[in-house]
């Protein structure tokens, strides 16, 4: 079983859900039943496959690359099919492996019109296989490609399922994204070209991930490495997204299906934070170390930023759209910290936003189905008419807020703390103000998630909703709602399920640095 | 321009201007070169083949049926391809390597036979295109296919001239080929329109490409390119640079190419060119009349005038921004879909220019893999349009293509994967293409280019978004309200446009074959003998 792992387990992860894809697009449109089991089929397959890998991952090794497949791919550039797996990677493939069956499972009868299930399936799959693939990746170009592919499924998601305003949407979606991954691709091949042997000064070029990341550690690349730095942090940083290039974000969540939004906030962004976490730090520390202090300041600009924001939005999806803003920047403050246990917060915020976010678009789109709206003072009394739903709703809402015993709280406290005492090179002064600024934020974090939750859920319901009855949570909603209300739960409780699975990664990556 | 004579009327007094070989006295027999058949094969064929094809044609005329015609030019392409094979193998071959025939007139090395290869299948692709095309329009007759084959050959001589004369024939032959195709449709306006535009901007560009010849020859005292680059290597060579002279010709010459590939500001021509002619013809001026464009660009200034790099680069460098640039703002404002296509084809050519700009190897490989996948992109993005035009080839607006994925789910993928590749999103050969391109680029530590160049193309990105919203996000109002029927489409179409599309996938998923190709088919200036 483990020869066969270390072979195949993670290149079946990533392309079961494409295969899936593939033989679904050979069933007509009309058999509706049967291609909802197959896209589940698939997804869930490739789920065992991710938990097969895990049940064989050396957790005592997690520092080290596993299940490492090297095959030759593009020999003109040197380009190589490499994958492997850390502890940095696992646990943001658990939460893709995870996130898509729940979403298959949420959509069975909830499918956003034009409805045709079918192609809707087939993107979610498709989408899946780019975003395992991007953590897995261990070489520039397979990485990028990857990245890529996750591009054009979610731009027709939105633009075919979204709301009024899908097109406008979708196309800044597309286009901001695609700007940055311009400037990134540039930025890797400059990598490629740049990057020299330290002993022998020959040149490298190769996009192995690996390798380069061992050289990084040795400080070359020099002063060009500022501006290779500058592309991926452009291509990253939109991903993320960080202030100031967040305005796809809200337009897109707001405009996108139930589905397309959940993916997107509980996975999507993390590619751009996975991105500094496995790329632009290791392979280029040096820089690093000059552009942090300003990833730090963008960082608590967009703590604040998005918080006031929140507090400003009348649309339920906007505001949850703005908070993504704000938490993403806790992330990338602990990132920015450059030591273990910043990096270390970082990843754990990555998991806890992606479930929590990932929960509130959920209880949004089961709110916008039942009442057609998610204009916040139109709506009221939730916990009267759908008791199980407002309850749910303020479960999430106080994880979101960072509430001691949920998720949410392990991925906003450390990354505050860590910037207290950043890495010895990086200006502690800056730094600490940033602590302060940013420890503001949770409070505005407070009040923005508990005042979205009262104008819903508390009170009567509006007038025009008064008389109406509403269907409580249904047994689909159920079945994708409940592992993650658990995980969050679980999370807050014993966070080490996953610090013990990122340590050992991160303390590498952050050596480079002293800390 | 006074001066310019003056200093030419000086350097021919100082005798620079040596005769290649002393003409000895009492010579009574005109030594003919020997001739090199099999070098010859691949463009014998295409000539010999249209000749024949017009023979037969005129001879027999209601008693060939048009689908014979097609298949005919079909194999003709083919047979110059199989000509080509062993060709390759020779100059692959390392102790036979390249070599030029004619005493010296055409050069036969790994990049003269790629783009023949190139030519050729654009000319497959474009008879299949065409077949259906001329039926649906009831234009009878087999002159647009004799003229394809013709047009071809100019290419292929262009790719494979090792003379600037020879070059020019080929330019020729191929333009004057293109000029008559363009207004083939002649119940249609805008085709004689199209035709009686690219002609004329055409000869006045050929006349400015001429005189760069003439201004060539006259600095460097040949128009062969081995000669001339062998002098331009020699210390007198750099003394000649400063008069002018050479200068002037690197600047008439970049027009005529600058024409011939539409690069901006030579562009005027194209958009107008492209939508007025008949779409297949549109569909062989962008990819093959492109691809022998380029790789005329390719020898004339990066083999021939390397040695210059520092001259002319900075005005290619002018010319690639700017058709990046205009090229892939300008598409984005249209409504027509032909119009849209004709200015991102505009884009393509800039980035196939910073291939050229960088003057390496890498540069050229990247160029030529680019030609290769561009081919199949645009000819088959072209074969949609064709179909989609209907009868009288008019329906090419925006609004046209609305709801096509819902009345034609397998014709709107397939364009949606063409126009993705053309955007260079992965797993597609567009992909491959632009990356070559940029890595070539900063290879040569030329990074602002390779950053205007993927930002255009993120700008260019928006165009091809645009049509395939139209395609798959109308609204169902819109169903209801007299929206066009079925378009057929034709088999021989149909077939072009599966190649195309496979092509262009399978390039994207394993892009080494090609790649190898290109970086073999390096271009060689190779001693006459």
């Amino acid at each position: 079983m483990e020869a066969f792992l270390d072979g195949w387990g993670l290149t079946l992860m990533v392309f079961l859900p494409l295969a899936g894809a593939l033989l679904m697009m050979l069933i007509p449109r009309s058999h509706e039943e049967t291609l909802k089991v197959y896209a589940l089929v698939f997804s869930v397959a490739a789920a065992v496959m991710g938990i097969l890998v895990m049940i064989w991952f050396d957790y005592g090794q997690a520092g080290e690359l596993q299940f490492v497949v090297d095959r030759s791919w593009i020999d003109a550039i040197n380009s190589r099919y490499i994958v492997g797996m850390d502890g940095i990677s696992l646990p943001l493939v658990a939460l893709t492996l995870l996130i898509v069956p729940l979403c298959v499972i949420y959509s069975w009868n909830h499918f956003p019109d034009p409805k045709n299930p079918k192609a809707f399936l087939i993107l979610i799959l498709i989408l899946e296989t780019g975003m395992v693939g991007t953590f897995v990746a261990q070489d520039l170009i397979l990485f990028f490609v990857f990245f890529e592919v996750v591009l054009l499924p979610m731009y027709f998601m939105i633009g075919v399922w979204g709301g009024e305003e899908r097109l406008y949407a979708s196309i800044k979606f597309f286009l901001y994204t695609l700007f940055g991954s311009a400037l990134m691709i540039i930025s890797f091949v400059a990598v490629f070209f740049l990057a020299q042997d330290p002993s022998s000064g020959d040149a490298l070029r190769t996009f192995d991930m690996r390798t380069l990341s061992s050289i990084g550690q040795a400080g070359m690349l020099g002063t060009a490495g500022l501006w290779i730095f500058a592309g991926m942090f452009v291509g990253f940083g939109i991903k993320v997204p960080m202030f100031p290039f967040h305005t796809w974000l809200p337009d897109a969540h707001t405009q996108a299906p139930t589905v397309g939004s959940v993916i997107l906030a509980a996975i999507l962004l993390k590619l751009g934070t996975y991105g500094f976490v496995r790329i632009a730090l290791p392979i280029l520390p040096e820089a690093s170390e000059d552009w942090a202090p300003w990833i730090g300041l963008l960082a608590v600009i967009g703590i604040i930023y998005g918080a006031i924001c929140c507090l400003a939005q009348t649309d339920m999806k906007r505001l949850i759209a703005f908070s993504s803003v704000a938490h993403m920047g806790f992330v990338m403050l602990g990132i920015a910290t450059l030591t273990d246990f910043g990096i270390n917060a970082a990843i754990f915020g990555m998991v806890a936003h992606g479930l929590i976010t990932g929960m509130l678009f959920f209880l949004a789109g089961s709110v916008k189905e039942r009442y057609h709206t998610m204009e916040i003072k139109r709506l009221g009394g939730i916990l009267l008419q759908a008791p199980r739903l407002g309850w749910i709703l303020g479960f999430t809402a106080m994880a979101s807020l960072g509430l001691p015993g949920l998720a949410g709280f392990w991925g906003e406290f450390p990354a505050i703390l860590s910037s207290w005492n950043p890495a010895a090179i990086l200006p502690l002064e800056t730094f600490r103000t940033y602590t302060i600024v940013a420890a503001v934020g949770t409070v505005l974090a407070a009040g923005y998630l508990l005042w979205l939750y009262q104008r819903t859920s508390f009170g009567r319901p509006t007038e025009e909703f008064a008389t109406e009855q509403f269907r409580d949570v249904e047994a689909p909603e159920w079945v994708a709602w409940v592992p993650m209300l658990l995980l969050i739960l679980a999370l807050g409780v014993y966070p080490n399920l996953v610090f013990g699975v990122t340590d050992d990664a991160v303390t590498q990556i952050a050596a480079a640095f002293g800390g | 321009m006074i001066g310019v004579l003056a200093r030419l009327a000086q350097d021919t007094g100082d005798g620079i201007l040596v005769p290649a070989e002393p003409i000895q006295a009492g010579v009574t027999q005109i030594a003919t070169p020997e001739i090199q058949w099999v070098a010859l094969l691949p463009h014998l064929i295409l000539v010999v083949g249209g000749i024949l094809l017009l023979t037969i044609a005129s001879l027999f005329r209601h008693r060939v049926p048009r689908w014979a015609y097609t298949i005919y030019t079909v194999a003709v392409a083919a047979g110059a391809i199989i000509a080509a094979l062993p060709l390759w193998v020779r100059v692959q071959d390392a102790e036979r390597g390249p070599f030029s025939a004619i005493a010296g007139a055409l050069g036969v090395d790994g990049f003269s036979i790629f783009i023949t290869v190139i030519i050729c299948a654009g000319v497959i692709l474009t008879a299949l295109l065409a077949d259906g095309y001329l039926k649906r329009e009831g234009i009878d007759g087999p002159e647009l296919f004799v003229l394809l084959l013709l047009a071809a050959s100019g290419g292929t001589i262009m790719a494979s001239a090792n003379d600037l004369i020879v070059l020019f024939l080929g330019l020729e032959i191929l333009s004057i080929s293109v000029y008559v195709m363009a207004a083939m449709h002649a119940r249609r306006f805008t085709s004689l329109e199209a035709g009686m535009k690219y002609f004329i901007l055409g000869a006045f560009s050929s006349a400015f490409f001429l005189y760069g010849i003439a201004l060539v020859y006259g600095a460097s005292g040949s128009t062969n390119m081995i000669r001339i680059n062998q002098y331009l290597a020699s210390p007198t060579g750099v003394v000649l640079s400063e008069n002018g002279l050479l200068l002037g010709g690197f600047a008439l010459l970049l027009v005529g190419f600058g024409f011939k590939v539409a690069a901006v500001p030579f562009h005027a021509w194209a958009p107008d060119v492209y939508q007025g002619a008949p779409t297949p013809v549109t569909a062989f001026m962008a990819s093959a009349v492109k691809a022998g464009g380029f790789a005329a660009m390719l020898r004339v200034f990066v083999l021939t005038f390397g040695t210059f790099s520092g001259d002319w680069q900075p005005v290619v460098f002018a010319l690639a921004v700017l058709s990046l640039l205009v090229g892939s703002v300008l598409a984005i404002v249209q409504t027509n879909v032909k119009r849209m296509l004709a200015y991102s084809s505009i884009a393509h050519a800039g980035f196939i220019l910073v291939g050229v700009e960088v003057a390496t190897e890498q540069g050229t490989a990247a160029a030529l893999f680019y030609l290769a996948a561009y081919t199949f992109m645009v000819v088959g993005s072209f074969a949609v349009i064709t179909v989609v035009g209907r009868k009288g080839d008019g329906h090419h607006e925006l609004s046209d293509y609305r709801g096509l994925a819902r009345r034609q789910p397998v014709l709107a993928f397939v364009f949606t994967i063409l126009l993705l590749a053309q955007a260079g999103v992965p797993f597609t050969a567009g992909f491959f293409a632009k990356f070559y391109v940029i890595s070539a680029a900063v290879d040569a530590e030329n990074y602002s280019l390779a950053i205007i160049a993927m930002v255009s193309a993120v700008i260019a990105a928006f165009l091809y978004l645009r049509i395939m919203i139209s395609m798959y996000m109308s609204t169902d109002s819109e169903a209801v309200t007299g929206e066009p029927d079925r378009v057929p489409v034709p088999l021989a179409a149909g077939i072009a446009l599966f190649v195309a599309c496979v092509v262009t996938v399978v390039i994207g998923f394993v892009p080494g074959p090609i790649t190898d190709l290109a970086n073999d088919a390096v271009p060689f200036l190779v001693q006459v003998g």
